[in-house]
């Protein structure tokens, strides 16, 4: 009814294989981006941007990355936090050697870090698979985390052992550091994000996307197909961790502004890899709903709870918060094992045959 | 040059000229490595029978030592004298706590996830990770706590073996774990190797289709495996607690868990007291003897590139089932 493909012929091979066949979607699509390049930044508070809308895009980047991984070359990775740190790290490094050069290109550039550590790490996965390689990656997040306490150099060897992001302009306006504003900020990030997802799309659509799922799906079988394994699996590990790694540097100069190594630890693996299962393994608009649900559930608890009862003391709010994130997470899991896009596709299923059942 | 010495000779000099402090290092590795096979028991007994890779099992070791001080505390508060009475009435009503705990598990995570990818069940254990940290605060608090060890009639202080020219010195309480731990594994090997809930549950893990077609209840194993998971985490809490004290970040020593485990196999009890001893030893040598070469605090992830050498030979781990995939 609302949502219907007919009368929307295709006359070549181009328009039928487009990644938005329909033309509802491609509407939608562009209202959606619309909404997030012009009316958010000129309506929307300096405060949301930086507090809602910046964190779930860095978190979406970081969730596409592990999202290639796991959902779509169906290797389960726990050292996401560590690749974000390398990125975040490289990107320090590059930008206080060079200041001249401007640093948009080096967030891009300290993505190329994180994939030459991921094929390193990656190297297991030629071997060993399943859990036995998750446990395997947990091998890079602890050594990475140790790597960042342990090596003065990665942050000019200042005393605070933190990495303090300067002050970089882009177009003569800070983009960087405590003067930049955040609709700038959100601008910046939301065109690198839209960008690399762009880029995600075409590749997963693709015939390397394809491997990758027949790899997932079973690997002795795409060997036997004449796909090549080694290859095929770091090339898997190398883009992913650029996506970590340039979250990684986004998440440190455009969102912290300083960042000790602590925050690249496993409890950021963690969230990611929620993320990319609540959102939907090998989904990409699923790594979206998966970084805003996840991001978002424990402010809007704590907030709830705050509202609800003053008496409540903070400390119990975070204990609630907790136990509550975690039958959600369980609840979610049962309700929906294949994610939120999967609702999404439902919904849309829904929409199309509404009035009708079916 | 100097590097090289550094690293291929220096550390077996100190070891030869030293080797009471090599026998106090070794001792210390096996102890740990001892509670980490005992953490690495509890996720086989779990993976063996359900296939799920439960995160949780960290979070329950913290939290049956909790639930045993809290009794304990609560017991004294009601009027029960402390000592050795209310202690092990606490240890009773924790395994009654466990055995809700596998019950509830199973019931309301378990069951409607039958039949999903190992993912999503792992992805479960740590919602109900997460579950049970804030519930664990809810109930007892955050701070740490000491454990009742002497109220167990467990033994404290330590032994002064003159040996080697030197002293090894060896805490009471870990001569104590290293014995428990025996007698646990015994217990369950006997378990699972004799009697008839052991032999249903090695046809679940063979097969679940299998061994429902023979009437064995799923539901009921599996309720009997988080049980018996639980126990192994309340035997690791007193142990753990006793040599430091029961906190949230005992939930830590899970991670170190994890490479005991691809080290031994996933689906072997034997694999993971191997596993658990070469970790500990190798961590603490490596620590002790090549740790200060590259600025220390190399524990933590030195276990888990042991593990992964051994694991580039036999990608099943030292004792796990051998793969075999068809198409």
């Amino acid at each position: 009814m609302f949502y219907r493909e007919a009368g929307q012929f295709k006359t070549s091979y181009f328009a039928d294989q487009a990644v938005f066949p329909i033309r509802q979607d491609r509407i939608g699509l562009a209202l959606i981006l619309g909404v997030a390049f012009v009316i958010l930044p000129l309506t929307a508070s300096g405060f949301f941007l930086s507090v809602v809308m910046v964190p779930v895009l860095i978190f979406a980047l970081a969730a596409i990355g592990l999202n290639i991984l796991t959902g779509y070359a169906g290797l389960v990775s726990l050292g996401t936090g560590g690749f974000m740190g390398v990125g975040a790290f490289a990107c320090y490094k590059l930008t206080t050697l060079f200041p001249g050069v401007n640093v948009i290109v080096w967030i891009l550039a300290s993505g190329l870090f994180a994939s030459a550590l991921g094929i390193l790490f990656g190297l297991p996965s030629l071997r060993i698979k399943g859990f036995y390689l998750a446990v395997a990656t947990l091998a890079a997040q602890f050594f990475l985390d140790w790597a960042f306490v342990r090596l003065p150099w990665l942050v000019n060897n200042n005393v605070s052992g933190a990495i303090e992001v300067p002050i970089r302009t882009l177009f003569g306006v800070a983009v960087t550091g405590p003067t930049a504003t955040p609709q700038f900020r959100y601008l910046v990030i939301l065109s690198i994000v839209t960008l690399l997802t762009w880029f995600a799309s075409n590749l997963v659509h693709g015939r390397i996307g394809r491997s990758w799922m027949a790899v997932r799906d079973m690997d002795l079988a795409a060997e036997l197909i004449g796909i090549e394994l080694p290859g095929t699996k770091l090339l898997a590990f190398a883009v992913s961790s650029y996506y970590c790694g340039v979250a990684g540097a986004l998440m440190v100069f455009l969102w912290y502004g300083s960042a000790e190594p602590g925050v690249f630890g496993i409890d950021l693996s963690f969230s990611i890899l929620f993320m990319v299962i609540i959102g939907g393994l090998g989904s990409l608009i699923g790594s979206f709903f998966g970084a805003a649900l996840i991001y978002g559930l424990p402010i809007v608890l704590r907030g709830t709870l705050n509202a609800i009862g003053a008496q409540i003391t903070p400390a119990t709010v975070e204990h609630l918060t907790f136990m509550t994130v975690g039958a959600l997470i369980i609840l979610f899991l049962i309700i929906e094992p294949s994610g939120l896009a999967r609702l999404w596709q439902i919904g849309k299923q829904k929409l199309r045959v509404w009035p009708f059942p079916y | 040059m100097n590097l090289l010495y550094a690293v291929f000779v220096d550390p077996f000099v100190q070891m030869g000229t030293a080797p009471d402090l090599l026998a106090q290092t070794l001792w210390e590795g096996l102890v740990a490595g001892v509670l980490y096979a005992l953490i690495a028991l509890g996720f086989v007994l779990i993976f063996k029978a359900s296939g799920v890779f439960n995160f949780a099992q960290g979070i329950m070791v913290v939290f049956a030592a909790l639930t045993l001080v809290g009794v304990y505390e609560t017991l004294g508060r009601w009027g029960v004298p402390p000592g050795a009475l209310a202690a092990y009435l606490a240890l009773a009503i924790s395994v009654v706590v466990m055995l809700g705990l596998a019950v509830l598990v199973e019931r309301v995570m378990l069951r409607p996830l039958v039949n999903q990818p190992d993912i999503i069940l792992f992805m479960a254990t740590f919602g109900l990770t997460y579950f049970l940290i804030g519930l664990g605060e809810l109930t007892f608090g955050g701070n740490p706590k000491r454990m009742i060890a002497d109220e167990l009639y467990l033994p404290s202080g330590t032994y002064d073996i003159k040996m080697l020219g030197g002293f090894v010195s060896m805490q009471k309480i870990d001569i104590a774990a290293v014995v428990i731990v025996s007698l646990m594994v015994a217990i369950l090997s006997f378990f699972f190797q004799k009697t008839r809930i052991g032999r249903a549950l090695r046809a679940v893990a063979d097969s679940h289709k299998a061994a429902l077609s023979v009437g064995i209840s799923l539901e009921q194993i599996w309720v009997v495996v988080w049980f018996a998971a639980g126990i192994v985490a309340l035997a690791t809490g007193i142990m753990w607690g006793a040599r430091s004290e029961v906190s949230f970040s005992l939930q830590i020593i899970a991670l170190k868990a994890l490479p005991v485990l691809i080290l031994g196999g996933f689906t072997s009890i034997p694999g993971a007291i191997v596993g658990g001893l070469i970790i500990g030893i190798g961590e603490k040598i490596g620590e002790f003897y090549w740790g200060p070469l590259l600025g220390s605090g190399i524990e933590s992830w030195l276990a888990y590139v042991i593990a992964l050498a051994f694991l580039l030979f036999r990608p099943q781990g030292l004792f796990g089932e051998k793969i075999i995939e068809r198409i």
